[in-house]
């Protein structure tokens, strides 16, 4: 019998995940709780895990409030609409107000940033800065590991569930998960936790399905945790419908950014038209957005996706004239270029370079396709689901919002649980930098909460027992199940998590506005979805694994699934079209400004097995 | 595949402390160690993001990368190698050109960071305000931003 280890640990903030942000709360806690115990609980190795650990070309969140380059109030504008009009301001500018101290730290820790002729960072767009970054990671993770001590760093330990205060079910107590490598169990008990488990890739089905599975555009390492760790534990949730469909080169997705900022290529269709030009029109139907500079990602997809709609595909990036543009028939200049192009691949998405070679395409040359993808459900990026915070005290709080500030900022609507990162929603362009700083941000909040809040948790072994037969079930079942036929992955008892995986994408896809119902859904197609997605949770009780491997990729599933019939519900909830070119709903095409411009929040009681959907206003705090 | 390891360069790590490498570094523990062939390999392919996290690491220069069967054509190879602060990238297209870049990674050396270095901030004094550790020196700016109150 696998996992008769149990290991008990016992902490002031329990840390899960050790991904940009977590290691920033990290680093950030350990300065402000002194000799109070910080520990952090990663599913890999903190050097190389997360979104980041391939690395990164740009930093996408900078003001370079030194150069004068941008306020926070400038970078509240920006975001609220690019977002067609829905970010939190507060936790938008708390985030821009705080990042640059976070981006000149990662610089002294070592991390190579582009330089002007004038000594200033190279600038990419407004807000992103290019960077020599495929080590970005390990430089973020080293002052991480070094102001914990590794000996508290629980590493290869997947975190499958929260806990909850025995006597008050509104406070958390702790976590529970197991080791894939040395055959433990754990339980964490803890007063304050922080959730930076990232955002939820592979929910919907992706364009490649068999060994590309792997290749999706956020991290195949993002198995939505950050949600499936918080929607059963009853924390309520916002903007859960958002997602982003990212613009990315074909198949490999390889980024577009610097193409189009840096570079100013552009993409233009079959006819040799430019649909940003074709369709311009088209912007007219979504204002004031639509006028807005620059204009909303969502909108640009819009215009690319009639091209694409209306058959006049491929959409390909011109790399070649943008190329020759640039090195204007200089072979020197043309090699500077080159570099630049190929370094931003390499740094970041090693495939899409993996794909030019093997495709033969030298993008001087040759352009390159690029299509939409499938949708991804994340809150730090271009996406903005998560847990509905609190605010910073200065500027939501002394009553100016009440519903946007209880007491600590970033803290949940459980007591003592905070999130950062992909984790927090309704602040969305956070990207590499902004979660380091929010998980800096959170790790603060949790400390005066700490203060506040003398007192350990009260976790009994019923509880904890209780929650470690489910968590180790899928063992048994396979133990139990597995003699009932003579092909072991065709058993009437039990699913494989690979196949609860593919069952779920295809809901999603086929109900949920995916790729292949061309981003289209309506009202009695979403309410069929959630009644098949009801059944896998159903089912997901009856997952079998063989190894620990297998079943931490059980609860991975869960947590996706969990991120699945919430974005659902909420698709179901919000009765507009607000985000065409990420979804569409074609019962209600319209964007919806007088009714809708608030944000959708959602609970799921437990207790109850019942989900409550409400909304919450929209404050303009800042703009 | 997308990673594969070369049966005949892989050593199993035999000299490293922390054990094969390829497994210690896998964001998504995909690599394993087989322990009859005694060699290292990808226990999940479909799972891979061939993010090269355990191509870069492996001493022996070990795994490589066979891009996607689902749309990567065959004969290409992308293959880092380590140089003293970054890594060289060789590219091999499938018709045989060749490519060779060179980007540093780092400006110092691993484990030469100390933390809290020339902070000035207070941990019991300015615990309650709004400002992070080091705000003094990095934020860049001599006060943090806060925004005129009560505009909603
Ligand atoms: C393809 C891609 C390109 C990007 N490009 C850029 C860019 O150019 N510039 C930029 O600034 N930003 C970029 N980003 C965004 C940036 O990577 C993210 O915003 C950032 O990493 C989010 O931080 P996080 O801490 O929320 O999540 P992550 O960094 O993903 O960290 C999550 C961590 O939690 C761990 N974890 C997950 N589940 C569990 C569990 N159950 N138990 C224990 N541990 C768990 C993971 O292993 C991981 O370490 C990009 C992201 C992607 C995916
Ligand atoms: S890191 Fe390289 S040498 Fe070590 S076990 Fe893996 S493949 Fe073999
Ligand atoms: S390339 Fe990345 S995901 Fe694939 S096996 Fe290596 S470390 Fe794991």
């Amino acid at each position: 019998m696998a996992f008769e280890t149990t290991e008990t640990v016992d902490c002031d903030i329990l840390i899960i995940g050790g991904g940009m942000s977590g290691c920033g709360a990290a680093f950030e806690a350990k300065f402000w709780a002194g000799d109070r115990r910080v520990v952090l609980a990663e599913k890999a190795v903190i050097e190389r895990s997360g979104a980041t650990g391939e690395g990164l070309s740009a930093i996408n969140c900078y003001m370079g409030q030194r150069y004068g380059w941008n306020t926070p109030e400038d970078f509240v504008n920006y975001v609220v609409n690019d977002m067609m009009g829905l970010a939190r301001e507060d936790l938008v500018y708390d985030v821009g107000r705080h990042v640059d101290n976070s981006v000149h730290l990662l610089e002294e820790w070592g991390l190579p940033i582009w330089k002007q002729e004038n000594g200033q960072y190279e600038r990419i767009g407004r807000w992103q800065i290019p960077i020599h970054g495929e080590s970005i990671k390990p430089i973020a993770a080293e002052p991480a590991r070094t102001a914990l001590g590794p000996e508290n760093i629980y590493e290869r330990v997947a975190i499958t569930h929260l806990l909850t205060d025995d006597d008050d079910p509104g406070k958390i107590a702790g976590a529970l998960g197991f080791s894939v490598r040395d055959n433990r169990f754990y339980v964490f008990r803890s007063p304050v936790v922080i959730i930076t488990t990232g955002g939820a890739s592979n929910v919907f089905r992706p364009r490649s399905v068999s060994e590309g599975l792997g290749r999706t555009w956020y991290s195949v390492f993002a198995t939505g945790s950050a949600y499936g760790l918080m929607i059963p534990a009853g924390v309520e949730m916002t903007q859960m419908e958002h997602r982003f469909v990212p613009t990315r080169f074909k198949d490999g997705y390889g980024p577009v950014g610097m193409w189009f900022q840096y570079f100013h290529a552009k993409v233009l269709n079959a006819l040799g038209d430019d649909y940003t030009v074709t369709r311009a029109d088209e912007l007219g139907k979504y204002e004031p957005y639509g006028s807005a500079i620059p204009t909303p990602t969502p909108l640009r997809n819009h215009q690319m996706f009639l091209d694409i709609r209306d058959g006049y595909g491929p959409m390909y990036m011109r790399t070649d004239q943008a190329m020759q543009a640039l090195s204007g028939g200089d072979p020197a200049k043309m090699e500077q270029v080159r570099n630049e192009a190929w370094e931003d691949f390499l740094d970041m998405t090693i495939s899409q370079a993996l794909t030019w070679a093997a495709q033969n395409i030298a993008p001087e040359e040759t352009p390159s396709e690029v299509v939409l993808a499938e949708p991804y459900i994340m809150g730090s990026h271009s996406g903005e689901a998560g847990a509905w915070v609190s605010g910073p005290e200065d500027v939501t709080g002394s009553g100016a919002a009440p519903d946007y500030f209880w007491g600590y900022n970033r803290m949940t609507t459980i007591r003592g649980l905070f999130a950062a990162g992909d984790g927090v929603g309704a602040a969305p362009h956070k990207f590499s930098s902004g979660s380091f700083t929010e998980g800096r941000i959170a790790a603060k909040a949790a400390v005066n909460y700490l203060a506040d809040n003398p007192g350990r948790p009260a976790v009994t072994g019923e509880q904890v027992q209780g929650l470690q037969q489910t968590i180790l079930a899928p063992l048994a079942t396979y133990d139990r199940h597995k003699g009932a036929t003579t092909a072991e992955e065709i058993n009437p008892h039990y699913l494989t998590p690979k196949q609860g995986l593919v069952r779920l994408q295809k809901i999603m896809d086929e109900y949920g506005a995916g790729a292949s119902a061309w981003y289209t859904t309506n009202g009695p197609t979403l309410e069929r979805g959630i009644q098949l997605i009801e059944m896998l949770r159903e089912d997901l009780a009856h997952l079998a694994a063989r190894s620990p491997h297998e079943l931490m990729r059980c609860w991975e599933l869960v947590h996706r699934a969990w991120v699945g019939e919430a974005h659902l519900r909420h698709l179901l909830y919000r009765q507009e079209t607000r985000w065409p070119g990420y979804y569409y709903r074609s019962d209600y095409p319209n964007l919806d400004d007088a009714n809708w411009r608030v944000f959708v929040n959602s609970r799921y009681d437990r207790a109850a097995d019942s989900w409550e959907l409400m909304t919450r206003p929209y404050r303009n705090l800042i703009t | 595949m997308p990673t594969f390891v070369d049966p005949n360069t892989c050593n199993a790590c035999a000299e490293e402390h922390l054990g094969p490498l390829c497994v210690y570094i896998c964001p998504n523990d995909l690599m394993a160690l087989d322990v009859v062939a005694n060699k290292g390999f990808n226990q999940e392919p479909d799972m891979c993001s061939e993010c090269y996290a355990c191509v870069k690491l492996c001493p022996q220069e070990a795994i490589r990368v066979r891009g996607y069967a689902d749309f990567v054509p065959l004969g290409a190879l992308v293959q880092p190698h380590r140089t003293e602060d970054g890594l060289q990238w060789e590219v091999v297209f499938r018709d045989g050109r060749r490519f060779e870049f060179t980007y540093q990674s780092r400006t110092r050396a691993a484990g030469s960071v100390a933390p809290y270095q020339g902070f000035t901030e207070d941990s019991a004094a300015d615990l309650r305000n709004q400002n992070l550790a080091g705000d003094s020196v990095w934020l860049g700016v001599d006060k943090l931003p806060a925004p005129a109150r009560g505009r909603d």
